[in-house]
């Protein structure tokens, strides 16, 4: 098996070679709006020009979200999704495009629930956080995914479930805030694989009018002590939100604007609309030929 | 750095977005140094004797026991504490605090207005903001402790996402704390949440257990043979039992089993499963995919899905038991406690008493009960009032 995290490094590494901006990584829900249509949205993202994808799981109670991906999320629980959308979803889009990282992005208590339903053992109270983790690495790895981002699983309590992560080929995708003290950014620095995802602001997810004024220092801190790729995420919305952090970082991740894109296309046109949306997003295609 | 495990076997951690870790390592540290000061001591246990009244007394509730016919029934009586309930005295030892860490902002989470009354009489005491989350349907069903917070200065946000219950409620404020944390303490409102809150509330409320066990000592001069306590999150019964924690004294926990185990419940031990909700490993309600599902009781303070991570603990140990008593059993209990000691419990507390009720009798009159009798029911007068009269046709 290849080590974790090689199509990351592929592609920050082409990336950096071409010089054309950073990479973008759409944040799509699986399941959302329903299971049926999350397979033509991803494809629609590639042709739109992402390049590579966060496939979010659906969670009934998500702390670090705002508005916009909570409403998502019920949405699409009610249309029925499961851990198994989302996996499907990292199929279609590992089908469509070999090369893509892919990382799976979602909250601990679905994928502790995975380990659970294969394996009874894991039943078990007494267990570490890492072995229930195991049904969820293996299924992600099968399904094609390069890495798992776990929202409510920091540092401090992640040993475990990286290493079971690393045994079936799967970076831990670790997150840094703004307030994370260096203490914290050295703690995952030292076991970070693929790509850090810096949280550009102090706050849930949401699209906002302006990157958060003290982005740069931040991206300095962690520069400072980690090589490792970064990818920026939470509030951006715009191309010129891109651009701005892609300045200072090599890939950026769209959640909440995306989300809304989806919602509010009619049905039939939302396939279209992310197309579109990826392509101003990403400087494919400017603003106003997209009015 | 690497923590990997609970302060309670494989209960409890800081599972929490990264952006709340350096808060939740300052509040642990600020903790730490505020057990170490005496001062920080003295002032805690000056407010809790001139401003909430503790000790609170410890009521032989000796027509009940006799109507029962078998155990005597001690109460202990946080009903008389300032605000009616034991959660102030929580609210009031996070309230000094946050002033030690300098947070000029306070938030909470309430599902039967309690804690969110508590914290803001505690923040109305020195001057603090405070910003209290409610679920929309615990607005409606808890109307007076809506008003008796603005009556104190706080401003009550009604929550509107998912079941609009208090596990609604906290994960708005949690979203506030992300959003705020630099400016901002969360006063979680029970034994939940990341550690170290579960430690924290815990030292808070013990002093129920520890004054009682010296009441009891004081009047009858022995331990009681049993204790017993609500749990919703699960702090007035860790405070009631972890002072009691080495004596051989039974301790029993009662859950909410609203329209019945087999129906809609809040009985997170008793029918739940090992899981992760607002930052803590405990037992949870979730259904097959890990979704958290809704919790359903007559009473808001226990209509929780989630509970607290020691409790789990103490489960796993054989050292506590838990059981449950549904929504029609808790409103006998508040009708027997009313009638027999004059003593109209909230309804959370009258979980407690309908248990107390169903095992007094196969003791015998020499044995004793403690029950932590957590708040007074003046704010549930009008859903008992409904309850009673939809139970007549
Ligand atoms: C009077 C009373 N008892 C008990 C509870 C349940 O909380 P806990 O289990 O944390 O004591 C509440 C919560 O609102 C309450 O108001």
């Amino acid at each position: 098996m290849t080590e974790p995290g090689h199509r990351y490094r592929e592609a920050f590494a082409a990336s950096a070679s071409r010089d054309d901006g950073p990479l973008v990584f759409p944040f799509l829900i699986g399941g959302f709006p329903t299971p049926e249509e999350t397979p033509d949205l991803v494809r629609a993202a590639i042709r739109g020009g992402a390049a590579g994808f966060e496939i979010g799981v659906p969670f009934s109670d998500p702390i670090a979200d705002g508005p916009v991906h909570q409403d998502a999320y019920t949405v699409a629980l009610a249309a029925g999704a499961t851990l198994d959308t989302a996996l499907d979803a990292v199929r279609t889009a590992r089908e469509t495009d070999p090369d893509a990282p892919i990382t799976l992005m979602g909250y601990l208590n679905p994928f502790l629930s995975a380990g659970s339903s294969e394996d009874s053992e894991t039943d078990d109270p007494g267990g570490a956080v890492g072995e229930p983790l195991e049904g969820l690495a293996k299924r992600a790895a099968e399904a094609g995914a390069d890495g798992v981002i776990v929202v409510d699983l920091p540092v401090d309590e992640s040993d475990a479930a990286r290493e079971v992560f690393a045994q079936h080929g799967l970076s831990l995708i670790y997150l840094l805030a703004p307030t994370s003290t260096d203490e914290r950014i050295a703690a995952v620095a030292n076991r970070a694989s693929g790509f850090i995802y810096l949280v550009s602001l102090t706050g849930v997810t949401g699209a906002r009018d302006q990157v958060a004024a003290d982005f740069e220092a931040f991206v300095g801190r962690v520069r400072a002590l980690t090589d490792t790729p970064l990818a920026v995420g939470f509030g951006i919305s715009r191309r010129e939100h891109v651009a701005e952090v892609g300045k200072l970082v090599p890939a950026a991740i769209i959640g909440s604007a995306l989300t809304t894109t989806i919602a509010s296309a009619p049905v039939g046109d939302r396939a279209a609309a992310v197309e579109r949306y990826l392509e101003v997003v990403t400087g494919h295609r400017s603003e106003e030929t997209s009015e | 750095m690497t923590r990997e495990s609970g302060a309670f076997g494989p209960f409890g951690g800081q599972f929490a977005p990264e952006t709340l870790m350096p808060a939740l390592a300052e509040l642990e540290e600020a903790w730490a140094e505020a057990q170490g000061d005496p001062q920080f001591r003295a002032e805690l246990d000056e407010m809790l004797r001139d401003y909430v009244g503790r000790e609170t007394p410890l009521t032989h509730a000796a027509r009940l026991s006799e109507q029962l016919g078998g155990a005597q029934i001690w109460l202990k009586r946080e009903d008389l504490a300032h605000t009616g309930a034991h959660k102030i005295n929580n609210a009031l030892g996070q309230v000094l605090l946050a002033r030690r860490m300098g947070k000029p902002r306070i938030i909470a989470e309430t599902g039967a207005g309690q804690h969110g009354v508590a914290t803001a009489t505690a923040c109305a005491r020195f001057g603090i903001e405070c910003i209290v989350y409610m679920g929309e349907e615990d607005v409606r069903r808890q109307a007076l402790n809506v008003f008796r917070m603005g009556l104190l200065g706080a401003e009550v946000v009604p929550v509107k996402s998912g079941a609009r219950t208090l596990k609604d409620a906290i994960n708005e404020a949690i979203r506030d704390w992300v959003t705020n944390v630099r400016t901002t303490h969360y006063l979680i409102g029970s034994a939940i949440g990341p550690h170290p809150y579960p430690v924290i509330v815990r030292e808070l409320q013990s002093c129920i257990g520890r004054e009682a066990r010296d009441q009891l000592h004081e009047k009858i001069g022995k331990l009681p043979d049993v204790a017993i306590a609500c749990v919703g999150g699960g702090s007035n019964a860790i405070g009631l039992f972890h002072p009691l924690i080495d004596d051989p004294v039974r301790l029993i926990g009662v859950e909410a089993a609203g329209e019945g185990l087999d129906a809609r419940h809040a009985a997170t031990l008793s029918a739940g499963s090992p899981g992760v909700l607002h930052g803590t490993r405990s037992y949870v309600l979730q259904d097959e995919h890990g979704q958290i599902t809704e919790a359903h009781s007559i009473s808001a303070g226990l209509d929780y899905p989630g509970v607290g991570p020691e409790h789990a603990w103490l489960m796993l140990t054989e050292r506590a038991e838990y059981v449950s008593v549904t929504d029609e059993e808790a409103l006998d209990g508040l009708k027997l406690l009313s009638e027999t000691e004059g003593i109209i419990p909230a309804l959370e507390t009258a979980h407690a008493i309908a248990y107390a009720a169903k095992i007094a009798p196969q003791m015998s009159p020499d044995e004793t009960i403690l029950l932590g009798l957590s708040g007074r029911g003046d704010k549930d007068v009008e859903i008992v009032r409904d309850a009673l009269e939809s139970r007549e046709h």
